[in-house]
């Protein structure tokens, strides 16, 4: 009844490939961004904001890159963590070093290095496809994890090797650090989702986008009718992991605080994974689907057995967390392969339709 | 400077090889026993890629689950022999719930959907064995000391023996019924096209229960291997992300190139480690594996034996 498209008609053709083409789409997208700056900060408790609203923020940041490069550019890859470790690693150094620097340039220069390496390690993809490619990144993964744990330049010579987020002011406002508020640090992290999903959204739909899912689903065609095979991939590798690196630059200062490699490992590759097949691949709203789902599914396991009244011992709770995690995953790639973002698609096209189905 | 660290990298290690050759040997010996322990778990990836095209990520997890099981019905006094039928049968079951809840809905997915189901059963028998089996080390003893023992001047360890031997007699089995029985011919027809295979009638739910219970059953090899050698717990299944880089090396599709490339990948990250990790600070075993895997590709995209990729349009 209220969500159709009926009566609005496309007189441009810059009107008719925007974004959000229906008029209530851009309604309540811009509602949700300013109730998302609004609400939280001044309703949602310390907890909310630092267990469930910052993880989702930053996991979803990484959820965007990775979805880039193996959602539209099918390039799978299993190295994720690591690009994160050197953004996180790349940010703490040039804020540490340069104490008077906006750390929010020291988020993109985390990204820009990230993207460095990143490219580096694309370079194998030229040559290398499906499961060879995403077993040769995580000869990315566990090598910069290394490199990171082994070289104490990295982690200035910390002693224990952690990695800790400095007290830094942004326009007089305390951003990161210790003594930094949640709020505060969750605005951030926002910012940067909201002005990243569009960066990425933009992209997708232009030319590169184009190139990109022309490579993902028939590399040799899509070289026959001239996009440049070497260009393209690499350019998703690069851009993938500028986003992954701000995420783990995020990661570090806006969610931890203090991180050492462990942060990074393999799981953390994994965790993204199953954030954008969740979500759905090829997807923007998809990632952050994928991210809410993952990083709400593990705290509604563990607080479940309390809300029930029932008390078992910590090791139980953990190992049937990890299984009803594990079963659920399943129980989710059964029931839609594609992903929340097809769930959500299927009730928009049944929410057009509605009250009148016929 | 320069032509120092020149030296230590290029010529140092080649100097230590030749001044003391036996004690290259003894590590010769050890990158083989490891490389081969590697191979038996990489032998389960490739007899499930081959015959359903699934990268079967849940193979460390197998391995810790059947070594889970095997010793905790040891424990609780079954006599071995008994438990390891149980844990043989336990397998076999474990294959069917597989066919039947994991395979059968997903048939047709993308292979990245299949992949990302096997990380979810990788999830799922890690906290159901842990559940069941309670998570602390468990010491799994097969009456093979390990000690070792010099032969001919060379120190061998005795249980890497064994192992080795173990797996040497497994490959040979695997090797006779693949070649020489009607499930094994059947086998090799699904590896080679599943839709011709079905069109002559051999059962394909049929042909991966058999196939995900071989798995198992060689799974239940590697965790008595790995568990005599360092003890049962959660750690054995990450002995699964040793195994990939063997895959790659060996090619996806090929038993040989799952031994060969074990044996290489062992032998070379034994020799890494002792004559080269010492100049970047050791501790180099965690992905210099990968990298060696990573140099083979780029010469060679479908591995060593893998079949070669043929790309039309």
């Amino acid at each position: 009844m209220i969500y159709r498209e009926a009566g609005q008609f496309k007189t441009t053709y810059a009107g008719d490939q925007a974004v959000f083409p229906i008029v209530q789409d851009r309604v309540v997208v811009a509602l949700a961004i300013v109730a998302a700056f609004v609400v939280p900060p001044v309703l949602a408790g310390e907890y909310w904001l630092q267990a469930v609203l910052i993880p989702f923020l930053v996991y979803a940041m990484a959820a965007l890159g990775l979805n880039i490069l193996t959602g539209y550019a099918g390039q799978l890859s299993l190295g994720t963590g690591g690009f994160m470790a050197v953004g996180g690693y790349a940010a703490f150094k040039l804020a540490t070093a340069w104490p008077g620097l906006n750390v929010l340039v020291a988020f993109l220069f985390g990204g820009l290095m990230a993207a460095g390496i990143g490219l580096v390690f694309g370079i194998p993809s030229l040559r290398i496809k499906g499961f060879y490619l995403a077993v040769a990144t995580l000869a990315a993964q566990f090598f910069l994890i290394w490199l990171f744990n082994r070289v104490a330049w990295f982690s200035n010579y910390a002693p224990s090797g952690t990695i800790t987020a400095p007290d830094r002011e942004v326009l007089g406002v305390l951003v990161t650090g210790p003594n930094s508020t949640a709020a505060v640090r969750y605005v951030v992290a926002l910012a940067f989702v909201v002005v990243f999903a569009a960066v990425a959204k933009n992209l997708v739909r232009g030319r590169i986008g184009r190139a990109w899912m022309a490579i993902r689903d028939r590399d040799i065609a899509a070289e026959i009718i001239g996009v440049h095979p070497l260009r393209t991939k690499l350019l998703a590798f690069g851009i993938s992991s500028f986003f992954c690196g701000v995420a783990g630059a995020e990661l570090v200062f806006l969610y931890l605080g203090s991180a050492e490699t462990l942060a990074f490992d393999i799981n953390q590759s994994f965790l993204v994974l199953f954030m954008i097949i969740i979500g759905g691949l090829g997807s923007i709203l998809g990632s952050l689907l994928g991210a809410g789902f993952i990083v709400l599914v593990p705290i509604f396991l563990t607080n479940v057995p309390h809300w029930m009244g029932l008390s078992m011992s910590v090791a139980l709770q953990k190992q049937i967390e990890v299984m009803i995690f594990g079963g659920l995953i399943l129980a989710f790639l059964i029931v839609e392969p594609h992903g929340l973002a097809r769930l959500w698609q299927i009730s928009k096209e049944k929410l057009r339709l509605w009250p009148f189905p016929h | 400077m320069i032509a120092e660290t020149l030296y230590a990298v290029l010529v140092g290690p080649f100097r230590d090889i030749v001044t003391g050759p036996l004690f290259f040997l003894e590590v010769l010996i050890g990158g083989i026993a490891a490389g081969l322990l590697y191979s038996l778990v990489a032998l389960g990836f490739v007899l499930i890629y081959k015959a359903s095209g699934v990268f079967n990520f849940a193979q460390g997890v197998m391995v810790l689950f059947a070594a889970l099981t095997l010793v905790g019905l040891i424990e609780r006094g079954v006599p071995v022999a008994v438990a390891l039928l149980l844990t043989i049968a336990v397998m076999i079951v474990l294959a069917f719930a597989v066919e039947r809840v994991v395979l059968r809905p997903l048939v047709n997915q993308a292979p990245i959907i299949l992949f990302m189901a096997t990380i979810g059963l990788n999830f799922f028998l890690e906290g159901l064995g842990e559940m069941v089996w309670g998570a602390n080390v468990k010491k799994l003893d097969v009456g093979i000391p390990d000690e070792s023992l010099k032969v001919a001047g060379v120190l061998v360890n005795k249980l890497e023996m064994t192992a080795a031997g173990t797996a040497a007699v497994l490959v040979a089995v695997l090797a006779v019924f693949f070649q020489r029985t009607r499930i094994g011919r059947a086998l090799r027809a699904v590896a080679d096209d599943h839709e011709a295979a079905l069109s002559i009638g051999i059962p394909l739910k049929t042909i991966w229960v058999v196939v995900w219970s071989v798995a198992g059953i060689v799974a239940i090899a590697a965790g008595i291997m790995w568990g005599a050698k360092s003890g049962v717990q959660f750690s054995l299944s990450l002995i699964a992300l040793k195994a990939l880089p063997v895959l790659i090396l060996g090619g996806f599709e090929s038993v040989p190139g799952a031994i060969v490339g074990g044996l290489i990948i062992g032998v070379g990250e034994k020799i890494g480690e002792v004559y080269w990790g010492p100049l970047v600070g050791g501790a180099i075993e965690n992905w210099f594996a990968y990298v060696l895997a990573l140099a083979f590709l780029l010469v060679r995209p479908q591995g060593l034996f893998g079949e070669k990729i043929i790309e039309r349009v």
